[in-house]
């Protein structure tokens, strides 16, 4: 059975991350497991989690009103969930379900902000990695909104 | 260079004749209204004798000459395109059956065409739409029978158009190939004579009817000199030197965005153009819709739905019209069809109703964009 | 019949063999010829002109050739007054066709490649006849992977094909939508998102992109961002056309004709016409 150490260092997220800031991290971190079917994190809630998807698939939902729940983006093996654990007020923006059993580490956003704040070089690195990832998400969006397959197919 | 010789006035006119004799449709200039157009004529009587045409930017007048020219003007409003590749045809009718219809094509007609007093801007501008409609994969039906056994009597220009410019395109003012009869008219003060050279087997068999004799040496010099001083009295130029990466290099020149602010997207210079071929299909069905047509209609660049598809039109600016139409002419023709599309006839910048000038533009472009210099 | 002598304007009567609803607005349908003569070969990738009696004509590409009867099958998306005609077709009912024309995929480019496959909306349709080329000579390519964008789940195609696609022939099919209800249990998001999800060697991969302009510009960008080279990719253009052999001008892109030089284009040769606004 992998250390939670080395799960975390192999994940893609904190690929190349230095050996003391990997522990640093590693501090915040634990192994946790989602049934098909359970709600990771919900609209409103306090953002205090982020997730390092190992295995599986979650679905990132907005609730319209008198409208059925909308999936508007779905995360996968490789990929991180959840980043407003990192930008005040820490809300959550949407629903996450597990659409399947999903396997991840989830990483204290207390535990990591603080240790980000009293060691700027690990912030660096933690903002320096989720920068492009929160990136290619608002061009994603924005191709979405452009409705790409409307009538011009 | 083919048998030269000389022949009058009236030989011209037998020429013609024998022409209609041998079933050929003679069709040559013709004043129409305050025009000189391209249309049916059945002897020297109706060519416009002792007319001129005055052309400009955005301007065309017929004035009264003070010889007796009969050739005295340059090109008409409209091409012999007209005539080649008609402005409308049915392509086929198809009639229903039940759930099921069949399709009768068309019948083709051979009209026979003779041309009379074909300019060699024009005679380069029937050879280049050649290559697009009966030289490449695909071969247009009808314009091929239309060129099957078109005869050409060309002209040598007596004197430079006001908007043309022949000599920068190498498409004149000397008719050199393609033709099979090319005259050269010269107007001495007692003297009204053509010289006349033979470029084809069938034209040599043809002027075997008519009364001709040898050119002597003076008559060939004046002749000479004529098509020297119209190409010595060229009004414009276009630089044609890498012209093609020039304006694909500059497909964002603010030229392209000044020229929109005066084009009205009229299309005139398409209709005009003795090269442009673009057209459209409609389909049309009658009362019952058990009888439906497709016909084949010039069209335009410059039109509205040119560029629809489902939701959009690509080009809806001006500007991409413009810039279409000039990049196509002038470069793209060029890797489609191995020459230049424009022959240097003039008609886009005469008949441009705000007078837009092609060689201008072109000027403009290969200037550095003004715009986009660094600010420092 | 010899086609050389046939006038490229005249369309051949074809008879609708076959009809499926594939999704709520795309229809396929199989075509035989109404004399029963040879249907002509094609090339992946090329299209026909379907003519809908007195309505008019579209280009449409050819999806497919029925296994056991060789009929042509052509998959249509419900959007003008054409394609509303054929979508009334029924079978033993007539339509004309006029075809094949255009340029294909280049299937041999791709032997002993890795092959990447990327699709948005009705562009599987304009692909399938590739991955049916590549599947019917598997052992010629290395891996393969389909990945496939559309707005929603039911605007998904062939989606029964995607299982043998898988099982059968090994190769890594993906699909994703832009938005979905609970009931969908796939991927939601842009279809850029899935090529770093697929496994391929940028260095000796084949990409071929049918679809929106916008979609094929991004999956570029994203696959040349994971090290793709440009000459490598493969679009499909789309223009306005109104006879689909050189003559009527209406399909030029560029200096090209997408009827004649495409409306396939390795993407390094029209690169600076795909980059200038409203060309």
């Amino acid at each position: 059975m992998k250390s939670l150490e080395s799960i975390v260092e192999n994940h893609p997220f904190f690929k190349d991350l230095e050996p003391r800031y990997l522990e640093l991290v590693t501090g915040c971190a634990s192994n946790v497991r989602f049934e098909a079917g359970n709600f990771i994190f919900r609209q409103n809630e306090e953002a205090n989690q982020f997730y390092l998807i190992r295995q599986g698939k979650v679905a990132l939902e907005v609730c319209p009103p008198n409208r059925d729940p909308v999936i508007v983006q779905t995360v996968s093996e490789g990929e991180i969930l959840g980043w407003a654990w990192m930008v005040p007020p820490y809300n959550c923006h949407f629903d996450a379900q597990a659409l399947e059993l999903t396997r991840a580490i989830q990483l204290d956003g207390q535990c990591l902000r603080k240790k980000c704040e009293e060691d700027h070089s690990l912030g660096y690195q933690v903002l320096s990695r989720l920068l492009p990832i929160i990136g290619k998400n608002m061009e994603a969006t924005q191709l979405q909104l452009t409705d790409i397959y409307g009538n011009r197919s | 260079m083919g048998k030269l010789s000389i022949i009058d006035k009236e030989n011209l006119n037998k020429l013609i004749a024998e022409l209609n004799q041998q079933g050929y449709k003679t069709i040559g200039p013709t004043i129409r209204g305050e025009a000189i157009v391209y249309d049916r004529i059945s002897s020297i009587e109706d060519l416009p004798e002792g007319w001129t045409d005055e052309q400009g930017p955005g301007h065309y007048r017929i004035k009264k000459r003070n010889d007796k020219a009969l050739f005295g003007f340059n090109v008409s409003p409209h091409s012999w395109k007209q005539f080649l590749h008609p402005p409308e045809k049915k392509l086929w009718t198809a009639e229903k059956n039940g759930s099921s219809f069949k399709i009768i094509p068309e019948e083709l007609k051979n009209p026979k065409f003779a041309f009379i007093g074909v300019r060699s801007c024009e005679l380069h501008a029937i050879a280049i739409q050649d290559k697009v409609f009966i030289q490449g994969p695909h071969i247009d039906r009808v314009y091929q029978i239309n060129r099957k056994d078109l005869f050409t009597v060309s002209v040598n220009c007596g004197q430079a158009g006001g908007t043309c410019f022949c000599v920068s395109m190498k498409t004149g003012p000397k008719v050199n190939s393609n033709f099979d009869l090319a005259l050269t008219e010269v107007l001495e003060k007692d003297n009204h004579y053509f010289v006349v050279e033979t470029g084809s087997d069938r034209a040599q068999s043809i002027i075997e009817n008519i009364d001709k004799r040898s050119a002597q040496d003076q008559e060939l010099k004046a002749a000479e000199q004529i098509l020297d001083n119209t190409a010595q009295n060229m009004g414009r130029f276009l630089d044609t030197e890498g012209i093609k990466e020039t304006l694909f290099e500059n497909l964002e020149h603010s030229r392209w965005e000044e020229v929109a602010t005066r084009c009205l997207s009229c299309a005139n210079c398409t209709m005009a153009c003795p090269t442009c071929f673009c057209s459209t299909v409609e389909d049309v069905t009658d009362i019952t819709g058990d009888h439906a047509e497709r016909w084949q209609k010039w069209d335009s660049c410059f039109t509205m739905d040119f560029t629809y598809i489902h939701g959009g039109h690509v080009r809806h600016s001006t500007k991409s019209q413009y810039r279409q139409w000039m990049t196509h002419k002038l470069a793209s023709w060029i890797d489609q069809f191995d020459s230049s599309g424009c022959v240097g006839c003039g008609r886009c910048i005469t008949w441009c109703p705000v007078g837009i000038d092609l060689t201008e533009e072109v000027a403009a472009i290969r200037k550095p964009d003004e715009t986009k210099t660094d600010n420092t | 019949m010899d086609n050389n002598a046939q006038d490229p304007m005249i369309p051949q009567l074809y008879e609708v063999t076959r009809t499926i609803r594939e999704t709520h607005d795309s229809f396929s349908l199989y075509l035989n010829s109404k004399d029963d003569s040879d249907i002509p070969e094609f090339g992946p990738g090329q299209f026909n002109m379907l003519y809908a009696f007195g309505v008019g004509e579209v280009p449409i590409s050819i999806s497919g050739r029925a296994e056991k009867s060789g009929n042509l099958i052509h998959t249509i998306r419900n959007v003008g007054s054409v394609t509303s005609a054929l979508s009334d077709l029924k079978r033993g009912h007539t339509l004309g066709l006029r075809g094949p024309f255009g340029s294909s995929w280049p299937i041999e480019a791709c032997k002993k490649q890795d092959v990447v496959i990327i699709a948005g909306g009705i562009g599987l349709a304009p692909l399938r006849p590739a991955i049916y080329a590549l599947l019917e000579q598997r052992d010629q390519f290395g891996e393969i992977a389909i990945l496939y964008g559309a707005r929603q789940p039911k605007d998904l195609l062939f989606t029964k094909e995607f299982e043998t696609w898988r099982g059968k022939y090994g190769i890594q099919v993906k699909a994703t939508v832009d938005s979905a209800d609970r009931e969908w249990k796939g991927n939601v998001g842009v279809v850029t998102t899935l090529i770093p999800r697929v496994s391929f060697d940028p260095i000796h991969t084949v990409a071929m992109i049918c679809g929106p302009e916008i979609m094929m510009k991004f999956s570029m960008l994203a696959l040349k961002q994971s090290g793709m080279s440009e000459e490598n990719i493969f679009i499909t253009m789309e223009r306005n056309m109104k006879c689909a052999v050189g003559f009527c001008g209406h399909c030029q892109f560029g200096p090209t004709f997408i009827c004649k030089d495409g409306p396939v284009f390795a993407y390094n040769k029209i690169k600076p016409f795909f980059e200038t606004r409203d060309l």
